[in-house]
């Protein structure tokens, strides 16, 4: 029990002062009204995240005709699935795209958090700017996608600014409809998503602990990388797991920014589903389902995030 | 982008708005007569949900419907997988199904549509004979492909299987159709083009696009592997996996030597796609070639010796359909071929189930230049307004009897489909 209150308590642990009975209700006993307590949390979880992915195994092993599907317990899904060397050049593809976003992002992510966390002084800006970085998503994200288009494109801004400044003599075929566009388009979207949590974590650092490793002569690359990376951790943790999950799921950007030249696993599953193959569809889910799972397991064990927070 | 969405929310509105002052001023005139009918009064009530892909699904249309009928039809326009997927899934979503005749073979087997009676179809014998015995005219062969008087017609009310000759019940429909075939940039590629072999030169490497509808984009792909002599089809619309297995592997290696572009999947990314000069030869759908051309782009539908790739659309009614309801679908249909949608839909480059009747609601010019092929004596503007060609210029392709007549297949499903679909998504994942 109170491993799991450890969970809720702010970094600033001023809730020592809290009675101790705050979580147990009045004349029952700690254990049923824990259960009691947990009870809405876990019915929301089991209606709609459990049940729906137990439906989606159950549908991967079905059979589909060009119009129906049918039950039936059958490996034909997973078995064209696997013996496919397209699905591995997918999959490795969609790991590529995650690997290489998440590094960027990261960078990016860590460096504007940082900026906002320790170098902008006063509470007032802090928050103008954070907002600032959150405008983006006023909009809708196919739109934000959409407007690199024409700014990449063969005569668009990019190519014709670099031509009238000399820079090149011909166009750039890769700045649109390559992996360059579709990364660029996925930084742009998800690295907002690497900020607010390292943000998060910054804020709560408790500054004297950045003075006392300046007192005892650490040059600042050692305050970053004994003090403020470690400290940091948990919300690069949380970050990762966003922007690694965003990514792998996402197949709008990609067939957009390609010009549908590329393909990572949410586009089989995508076009599985536009043909009405549902059971293919859902195969290739759980497949990917379990690669997300085995790649947050692998982030879990550098960092316990529950300990950390 | 943003540029184009709002000019069309303007003309959209101007439109809204020009029509709504025309109701008012008919019926304050007491105008509208001519459908007097026992339901006349309770009509009005009803609602008519009706969806289709975006060629066809117009609002204006369903404003004239309000206008002439008094029943409410509410348009939803979705991309040909969306349409198949909800005809196949969802049968209470909707009364009125506007979908191809290719899409057809997958969705009536589903049992989510009923036959129509021919009875009741007031211009049923002006339907082109395409749609009826398959045949243009007395003479014409008919093309490979899923031709749609192979699935236009059923037994009976019930009939589960298609009926080879007409029979009295008809699956669709017929609204509109077209012959297709590869648009270009003739600025940009400043020669002329016959065959369907352009969109492999590699001449136009990293300028090409194919569609990536998959029953759509292979008949595209054989057209282009036939005319190449590279291959030699039984029948296009109906590959044996060989085939399937050839034509994929000749496409394969063009988009790994960097021929293609992009591909597209709806008609405003191949509109984007030809204006911005990202592509400069693709296969394209006539209003899309429009779209580029009243943006002051130039822009050809070619006509090409091999031939076209053709399409048809149709109307279909939910098996749930009936009574009051059934009656206004009827009434919905025998206007449709009325001739007014006719007109409107052949301003736009498509073709009219019964194009007589679209005849009087076109004037001379147009019916001269959209139909008989002639060249145009004044301006030619689509139905929004905007010019698509001044006097003096003749249509594309030529008349109708020429365009129609020179089909050489129909967009399909094959029987070997499932395979050739996963074929395709290998193709646009490799």
């Amino acid at each position: 029990m109170t491993d799991q209150t450890h969970l809720f308590i702010p970094a600033d642990n001023t809730d020592k002062t809290l009675p101790k009975s705050t979580g147990r209700l009045k004349g029952l006993p700690d254990a049923v009204s824990g259960w009691l307590l947990s009870l809405p949390l876990a019915l929301v979880l089991l209606f709609f995240l459990v049940l729906p992915i137990a439906m989606i195994v159950v549908v991967s092993f079905w059979g589909a005709t060009e119009f129906s599907i049918y039950p039936a317990f059958q490996f034909d899904n997973y078995q064209f699935l696997l013996t496919s060397p397209v699905t591995y050049q997918v999959f490795l593809n969609t790991v590529k795209y995650a690997l290489i976003t998440w590094a960027i992002t990261l960078v990016l992510g860590f460096t504007i958090a940082y900026f906002l966390a320790f170098h902008v002084r006063s509470l007032t800006w802090q928050i103008v700017l954070f907002l600032l970085c959150t405008i983006p998503f006023w909009t809708s994200n196919i739109i934000r996608m959409i407007s690199w288009i024409p700014f990449l494109g063969r005569n668009g801004i990019a190519n014709s600014t670099l031509i009238s400044m000399g820079v090149i003599d011909e166009p750039l075929e890769w700045l649109l409809f390559s992996d360059f566009s579709v990364i660029l388009a996925f930084v742009h979207l998800y690295t907002l998503f690497m900020v607010v949590p390292i943000f998060n974590t910054m804020m709560r650092i408790d500054k004297s602990l950045i003075e006392a490793a300046y007192d005892n002569g650490a040059s600042g690359f050692q305050t970053l990388t004994n003090v403020i990376i470690p400290l940091t951790k948990p919300g690069i943790m949380i970050g990762s797991i966003f922007v690694v999950t965003l990514v792998m799921g996402d197949f709008i950007t990609v067939r957009f920014m390609s010009g549908s030249q590329k393909a990572n696993v949410g586009r089989l599953i995508s076009n599985d589903i536009a043909l009405l193959q549902y059971p293919s569809a859902a195969a290739t889910a759980v497949i990917l389902l379990i690669t997300v799972i085995l790649v947050i397991a692998i982030l879990l064990r550098f960092v316990d995030i529950r300990k950390e927070l | 982008m943003t540029k184009k969405l709002t000019e069309k929310g303007i003309s959209r509105r101007s439109i809204l708005k020009g029509g709504a002052a025309a109701t008012g001023a008919a019926l304050g005139s007491g105008a509208i007569t001519g459908f007097p009918t026992i339901w006349a009064q309770n009509i009005k009530d009803v609602t008519l949900r009706q969806f289709g892909t975006g060629v066809s699904n117009l609002n204006e249309v369903a404003q004239k419907v309000k206008e002439d009928l008094g029943f409410t039809l509410e348009m939803t326009a979705l991309d040909s997988d969306a349409v198949t997927q909800r005809a196949a899934t969802q049968p209470d979503s909707f009364d009125i199904a506007d979908i191809e005749y290719w899409i057809c073979k997958k969705v009536w087997p589903t049992g989510n549509l009923q036959a129509m009676d021919t009875t009741k179809i007031k211009n049923y014998d002006k339907i082109v004979g395409i749609f009826k015995s398959g045949k243009l005219t007395p003479e014409s062969t008919i093309a490979q492909g899923t031709a749609p008087h192979t699935v236009g017609f059923v037994d009976g009310p019930d009939g589960k299987t298609f009926a080879t000759e007409e029979t009295g019940w008809m699956t669709l429909i017929p609204t509109i159709y077209n012959a297709d075939t590869l648009g270009i940039r003739p600025d940009l590629i400043g020669r002329p083009i016959e065959s369907w072999t352009e969109l492999l030169n590699p001449e136009f490497k990293g300028k090409a696009s194919i569609l990536d509808i998959s029953s759509i984009g292979i008949m595209d792909a054989a057209m282009v592997c036939e005319a190449m002599g590279e291959i030699q089809y039984g029948d296009k619309g109906n590959m044996t996996r060989e085939e399937i297995d050839k034509t994929m592997a000749i496409f394969t290696e063009a988009k790994k030597n960097g021929q293609f572009r992009a591909f597209w999947k709806t008609f405003d990314e191949s509109v984007n796609l030809m204006a911005s000069g990202e592509v400069i030869i693709q296969s394209m759908w006539s209003p899309a070639i429009t779209a580029v051309k009243s943006r002051g782009i130039p822009c050809v539908y070619q006509p090409l010796k091999e031939g076209y790739r053709s399409w048809g659309g149709g109307i279909g009614l939910s098996k749930s359909l009936s009574g009051l309801e059934l009656e206004a679908a009827y009434e919905y249909i025998n206007w449709y071929l009325d001739g007014w949608v006719g007109g409107f839909l052949m301003r736009q480059g498509y073709y009219s189930a019964v194009p007589e009747t679209s005849k009087n609601h076109m004037d001379e010019n147009e019916w001269g230049y959209w139909f008989e092929g002639k060249e145009a004596t004044g301006d030619i503007t689509n139905p929004f307004g905007d010019v698509l060609a001044k006097a003096g210029e003749t249509r594309d392709g030529g008349s109708f009897l020429e365009r129609m007549g020179a089909v050489a297949c129909w967009n399909a499903v094959m029987d070997e489909n499932q395979y050739m679909v996963r074929k395709w998504n290998e193709f646009i994942a490799a």
